[in-house]
């Protein structure tokens, strides 16, 4: 699985017509809360994550990435219970990680895109607990079984997904 | 400077970014009393979310009612049968626990209780989650509009879901008990001991604050206890699954929900609670054991000239005629001599009660209108005045009647008494007269 160095001429940038900017994150944070009723081992992915991490590989950009990560993070906590920005500070963390790796790093096949994703689900569990637990004072728990079982199953989902999204890249 | 800035600049960009959460956090946190202050952003996306949400389960119900009620009716006569079968037997235990419920009620007012029961329910359906593996929480199609209202207790028939967290007008948004951040006030049923019921990362539910040397077993049932202010005491919760110990000196009870809370489809929110003391009826009743009288099979009942000379059944009808069992409540009642059996008539055992307390012990109270009962028996008590068999002047009241003793046993034939039972169907069925409990008034039809 090589993760190749790649020079700033070799690397691809790749923009998105506007609906599918603003329409595959709503998608991703609608199946999010809609499908673990239905199917409840779904709620172990974490779709927006998932959607942050692409754009922000695709898109090579740190400002893009991380604007991408927090718009989409603060979505997903506008629907949840807990207090506005833990997401959005998690995912803005990882859509600036991202962008920035993909600059730097050819991500484009399978293996370093799970690589990647696993490790960027990580940092995202760690700033999130953080978070949560430093500065909101909640009393969450971390579990590492769970942790990395999630993260792999994300990973996995992730590089199926990559390779669905990746039908609509735009060169620049 | 600018040279710093323009050299780091999406460096700077990113820190100016989190610094901006970070203070919205820390707005939040500090005014985290009420979430007033980000009410607007979160009704825009709910709003934004919700309406796609309710037309998939428009059409998902849709297409399963359409399913089940036309394609699917393979077996479903042996299903109905099957749930008739299990009504009947409901019956029977509703019958029995109005009247233990009739005793606690009795109970409850000798020691002023103040006693918690829920009002009003509104019925709503589950139409999405909050989309995170990190909080336990769902959206429910009810909303203001309706009449709900934060820290409502959510619930299913089978037992306690959640709580209204946040309310939107067409939307709620409920905090479930297996979330990490809530926290229920719960007792196990059979040892009392109270604790408070968490989430744990994994979406598993742990009771927590009781004692490492307290006997907890898997199996004890869980209720609420109604500390939390929230759910009404009583409530089903769950079971108790692994019992380990925790940290400090307490126990790791792990207790697996009453309900599925993975597949929770529809709810009730309890919108009114209602707390008073507990009072028993000055109305015109009909005891338990009467009720179950009339769905039993006798002769019609006959007016009687004089108490002391009740009317018996007829001969080769196989049931004596148990006290007050007729459906008329002003009926006189039978003296525990009237039961006698006539010839073809099943010889019952009349046991007496355990209550062995004289009235004299007993306030006024407790016994709802006196009539110069010994009132020995929470049964011997008949309202309207009039005393039952078992308000014969002995200390010790007999226990004869026979619905209660069929009741006790756990069966409709309870041992040593013989009850000829009609089918089901030609049974008469009155209402009861007192319900339930704890009925679930709904606001809205079923969904």
């Amino acid at each position: 699985m090589p993760i190749t160095y790649t020079s700033g001429e070799q690397i691809e940038v790749y923009r998105f017509s506007f609906p599918v900017t603003v329409g595959v994150p709503l998608l991703a944070l609608f199946l999010q809360a809609f499908l673990p009723r239905r199917f409840p081992f779904f709620s172990i992915f974490d779709l927006p994550l998932l959607v942050t991490i692409f754009f922000a590989m695709a898109r090579r950009n740190p400002i893009s990435g991380l604007f991408t990560g927090a718009a989409i993070g603060l979505a997903q906590d506008m629907l949840g219970a807990y207090p506005i920005g833990i997401y959005g500070i998690a995912k803005t963390v990882v859509g600036y990680g991202a962008s920035s790796l993909g600059a730097k790093l050819d991500v484009e096949n399978a293996g370093a895109r799970l690589l990647v994703t696993l490790g960027f689900y990580l940092v995202h569990a760690a700033v999130y607990f953080t978070v949560a637990r430093g500065m909101v004072n909640m009393t969450l728990n971390w579990s590492w079984s769970r942790g990395i079982l999630a993260g792999l199953a994300n990973a996995v989902l992730g590089v199926g997904l990559y390779f669905v999204l990746d039908k609509f890249k735009q060169r620049t | 400077m600018e040279s710093v800035l323009g050299r780091y600049r999406n460096l700077t960009i990113l820190v100016g970014v989190l610094f901006l959460q970070v203070l919205g956090l820390a707005v939040q946190v500090k005014r985290s009393a009420d979430a007033e202050n980000t009410r607007l952003i979160r009704i825009w996306a709910v709003d934004a979310i919700t309406p796609f949400e309710r037309a998939l389960v428009w059409a998902q119900n849709g297409g399963s009612n359409l399913w089940r009620n036309y394609f699917f009716l393979r077996g479903v006569r042996a299903e109905n049968r099957q749930l008739k079968q299990q009504i009947e037997q409901m019956r029977l235990e509703q019958v029995r626990l109005s009247e233990d419920a009739e005793q606690a009620h009795r109970l409850q007012q000798l020691l002023a209780f103040k006693e918690q029961v829920i009002a009003r329910t509104v019925p709503a359906q589950v139409i999405g989650s909050s989309g995170s593996d990190l909080s336990r929480s769902i959206y429910i199609d009810k909303g203001s509009n309706e009449g709900i209202a934060t820290d409502m207790a959510v619930i299913t028939a089978g037992g306690i879901v959640g709580k209204v967290l946040r309310v939107y007008p067409s939307t709620s948004l409920v905090l479930m008990i297996n979330d990490q951040t809530s926290g229920v006030g719960a007792m196990l049923e059979k040892s009392r001991l109270q604790g408070v019921l968490r989430g744990t990362p994994d979406g598993e539910v742990i009771l927590e604050r009781v004692m490492s040397d307290e006997k907890v077993e898997p199996g004890d049932t869980v209720l609420s206890s109604g500390g939390d202010q929230i759910f009404p005491k009583g409530l089903p919760v769950g079971t108790v699954i692994k019992v380990s110990p925790g940290r400090e000196m307490f126990l790791n009870i792990q207790v697996k929900p009453a309900t599925d809370l993975s597949r929770l489809e529809e709810v009730l929110v309890v919108t009114e609670k209602q707390e008073h003391n507990a009072v028993v009826d000055s109305g015109v009743r009909v005891r338990a054991a009467d009720i179950l009288a009339q769905r039993l099979p006798s002769v019609p009942d006959k007016p009687v000239e004089n108490g002391a000379a009740a009317a018996t059944s007829a001969p080769g009808n196989n049931r004596v005629a148990a006290p007050a069992q007729t459906a008329n409540p002003a009926a006189k009642p039978q003296t525990p001599a009237a039961t006698s059996a006539k010839p073809g008539a099943v010889q019952r055992v009349a046991t007496p009660t355990t209550a062995k307390v004289p009235s004299a012990q007993l306030p006024a109270a407790a016994v709802s209108d006196g009539a110069g009962s010994t009132g020995t028996s929470p049964h011997g008590v008949d309202d309207g005045g009039k005393p039952t068999a078992s308000q014969a002047p002995k200390k010790t009241a007999p226990h004869v009647a026979s619905g209660e003793a069929a009741l006790s046993s756990g069966s409709p034939n309870g041992p040593g008494l013989k009850v000829a039972t009609k089918p089901a169907s030609d049974r008469p069925k009155p209402a009861l007269a007192r319900p339930s409990p704890q009925p679930f008034a709904t606001e809205d039809g079923p969904h």
